[in-house]
């Protein structure tokens, strides 16, 4: 459960102050599929740190399962980007020089898990449909297989929310198709997916639309699932 | 994180830039190379200089002259202070000196030796029929002259093995007839090798009585004694030896405060100690200057780790997305550039312990390097403790990037 009150972050640049988000409040319940929208630099990319524990507001606060993360310390935030968040970038992240697998076993590394790291690198790849490309290297696979990766490395740790900061954004549509039937997937076995996208094909994959513009919430609107977003797109 | 993890990743980042991890690798293997020959050549060289002292024997009294002083200005040079025969015969007294066993005179110099068409330059020592038990030399082959040679001064020789074989081609030295500064000598002996090598070569001698020396060889430097080398009775009565000799010589040259002494007694110990002082200093020293390049190649490391943080930046940004605390990454780079340091380090000794075998064959005047085991233990420690201290800043320095900024980093 995520919980946002006046959540505010400015950005210093050298005197002047870049407002990015000026007083967000939301909530996201357990198992919801949500998606931000909004014009370029209108703050979502930003907001999508704050919730991800990458960065810390300027002011308000952030409540994730009942846990005041804005006093938390930054190996506490580590703890909670391994256990409880999953990563999914517009431009994957994933580490070139590592194989798939060794990619997708990376964050159990960090949590120091040492037994089971392999047979449960190889599940999530699986999950996601890439057993076969294990040993692959990134440069070795398509955009799309290389998000799927960048997912089975989100999941692997089974957290209970999946962040994706338009995680179609480099794919063409076909594989940006795939992607979504996939965290639609995801969402329908119980993880709460919070998705950044400026593309309407993509947001109709969520069941609730939350506009922002010049980092305030300006609508917040739930959404029928559209018809066959799920099976049978085009 | 485990230690054996972060091993595999710096291992893979060290074979991501071969080339570039080789070069700084190369920095620290010159470095411990350097140090480990160097510091091995000193103790080569302390090893060898406290062994030709301690072939001296451990009751050997030496007195060297010393101008006289007077209230710290010094006299005239010639007044008591040079040493002389009777002072060498004085000291024989069983009476005054009950603990000296011997005491035979040294004149010295270099001369020209030659037989037949050979010819060698070697060190001539003029002393007298005690000089074997008193210097620990044996014979070998025909026998040592005698008080009688001494008194008549006759022209005859003994040599050294390294005299020997630089003239005599095989052939029997006993009897045959020598040129020293062209004057005819017999050999009528021929000392047993007591090794050394270089510029300690002890076998490199050629001995005859010291009245011969002056009358034929010392070109008319007077009859002047060098040193006067004194053997105490034991090992434990060089103390008493020592001031019995004090005392008779003060005696001898009118002179009432120790302080003045016109002469200076040195024991095995004391040049022992000396030397092994003049000789740990060469160590430090030549171990100080390879140490130079030690520091000059954890420079090295420092900076292609910082290369390494920078082109890695976005690597450290997604690493710390999913969860890498600062101290995991520091642990990586810190391994990083410890094993660059450490796999140099142990190439550096490999290299060092080669060289040092190979070196007196190319320079036959430097003694054998000593290479010890706690020294290339030593060695491999303070390599990888360099990869340690001069990857602290970068790995710091990647530790603390803010991940939103790293994952920006382009
Ligand atoms: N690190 C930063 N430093 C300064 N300004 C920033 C930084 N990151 C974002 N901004 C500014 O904050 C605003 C919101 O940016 P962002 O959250 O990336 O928007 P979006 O993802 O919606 O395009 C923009 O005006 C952007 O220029
Ligand atoms: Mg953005």
């Amino acid at each position: 459960m995520i919980r946002l009150e006046r959540l505010t972050k400015l950005y210093h640049m050298g005197d002047l102050e870049v407002p990015a988000l000026r007083g967000i409040d939301l909530e996201v319940g357990d198992g919801e599929f949500i998606a931000i929208m909004g014009p370029s630099g209108s703050g979502k990319s930003t907001l999508m740190n704050l919730i991800g524990c990458l960065d810390q507001p300027t002011a308000g606060r952030y409540i994730l399962d009942d846990v005041d993360v804005s006093g938390l310390t930054e190996d506490e935030l580590a703890w909670i980007r391994n256990r409880k968040i999953g990563f999914v970038f517009q431009s994957f992240n994933l580490i070139p020089r590592a194989t798939a697998l060794h990619n997708v076993e990376m964050p159990l590394i960090y949590a120091g898990e040492n037994q089971k790291r392999r047979d449960k690198a190889l599940a999530a790849l699986a999950s996601v449909g890439l057993q076969e490309r294990a040993q692959h290297m990134p440069s070795e696979l398509s955009g799309g297989q290389q998000q799927r990766v960048a997912i089975a490395r989100a999941l692997v740790t089974d957290p209970s929310i999946l962040l994706a900061d338009e995680p179609t954004g480099n794919l063409d549509s076909e594989s940006s198709l795939e992607i979504m039937r996939l965290l639609a997937e995801l969402n329908q076995q119980g993880r709460t997916i919070v998705l950044i996208t400026h593309e309407p094909d993509i947001a109709r994959f969520a069941h609730r639309i939350v506009r922002l513009r010049d980092g305030l919430v300006v609508s917040d609107q739930p959404q029928a699932i559209a018809a066959g977003a799920t099976e049978t797109a085009p | 994180m485990t230690i054996l993890e972060a091993l595999r990743l710096a291992m893979g980042g060290v074979v991501a830039n071969r080339l570039r991890s080789g070069l700084t690798m190369l920095g620290i293997l010159i470095g411990v190379a350097a140090v480990i020959l160097l510091v091995g050549v000193g103790n080569g060289a302390s090893a060898a200089v406290q062994q030709q002292i301690e072939a001296l024997g451990s009751n050997l009294l030496i007195i060297f002259p010393a101008n006289a002083k007077s209230g710290g200005i010094q006299q005239g040079f010639g007044t008591a202070s040079t040493l002389t025969m009777d002072d060498v015969r004085a000291l024989a007294d069983r009476q005054a000196a009950p603990d000296v066993a011997a005491a035979i005179p040294s004149a010295s110099g270099r001369l020209q030796v030659t037989f037949g068409n050979q010819n060698w330059n070697t060190s001539l020592t003029g002393t007298t029929q005690d000089f074997p038990s008193v210097r620990n030399y044996q014979v070998a082959s025909g026998q040592f002259f005698t008080g009688a040679d001494v008194g008549a001064a006759s022209k005859v020789a003994v040599i050294g093995q390294t005299v020997v074989d630089s003239l005599f081609n095989g052939a029997d030295p006993i009897g045959q007839v020598i040129k020293l500064n062209r004057q005819s000598f017999r050999v009528i002996g021929v000392f047993a090798s007591k090794g050394g090598s270089g510029f300690n070569n002890q076998d490199d001698v050629v001995v005859t009585p010291i009245t011969t020396a002056w009358n034929y060889l010392l070109g008319g430097r007077g009859r002047n004694v060098q040193q006067i080398y004194v053997a105490a009775r034991s090992a434990q009565s060089t103390q008493v030896a020592s001031d019995e000799v004090t005392q008779i010589l003060l005696d001898r040259h009118h002179i009432s405060d120790p302080a003045q002494a016109d002469f200076q007694i040195l024991s095995q110990q004391d040049i022992l100690s000396s030397a092994s002082q003049t000789t740990g200093i060469l160590t430090l020293m030549l171990g100080a200057i390879a140490g130079i390049s030690l520091v000059v190649g954890g420079i090295g490391i420092m900076n292609i780790m910082l290369v390494t943080v920078t082109e890695r930046t976005r690597e450290i940004g997604i690493r710390k997305a999913i969860g890498a605390r600062r101290r995991d990454i520091l642990t990586q780079f810190l391994i990083e550039s410890m094993f660059l340091a450490g796999v140099g380090g142990a190439l550096g000794i490999l290299v060092g312990i080669l060289a040092g075998r190979g070196l007196p064959a190319l320079v036959s005047a430097l003694p054998a390097p000593l290479i010890s085991l706690p020294s290339v233990l030593m060695a491999f420690g303070i390599s990888v403790g360099i990869g340690l201290f001069f990857g602290i800043y970068p790995a710091n320095r990647a530790a603390r990037l803010h991940p939103i900024e790293a994952l920006r980093y382009e």
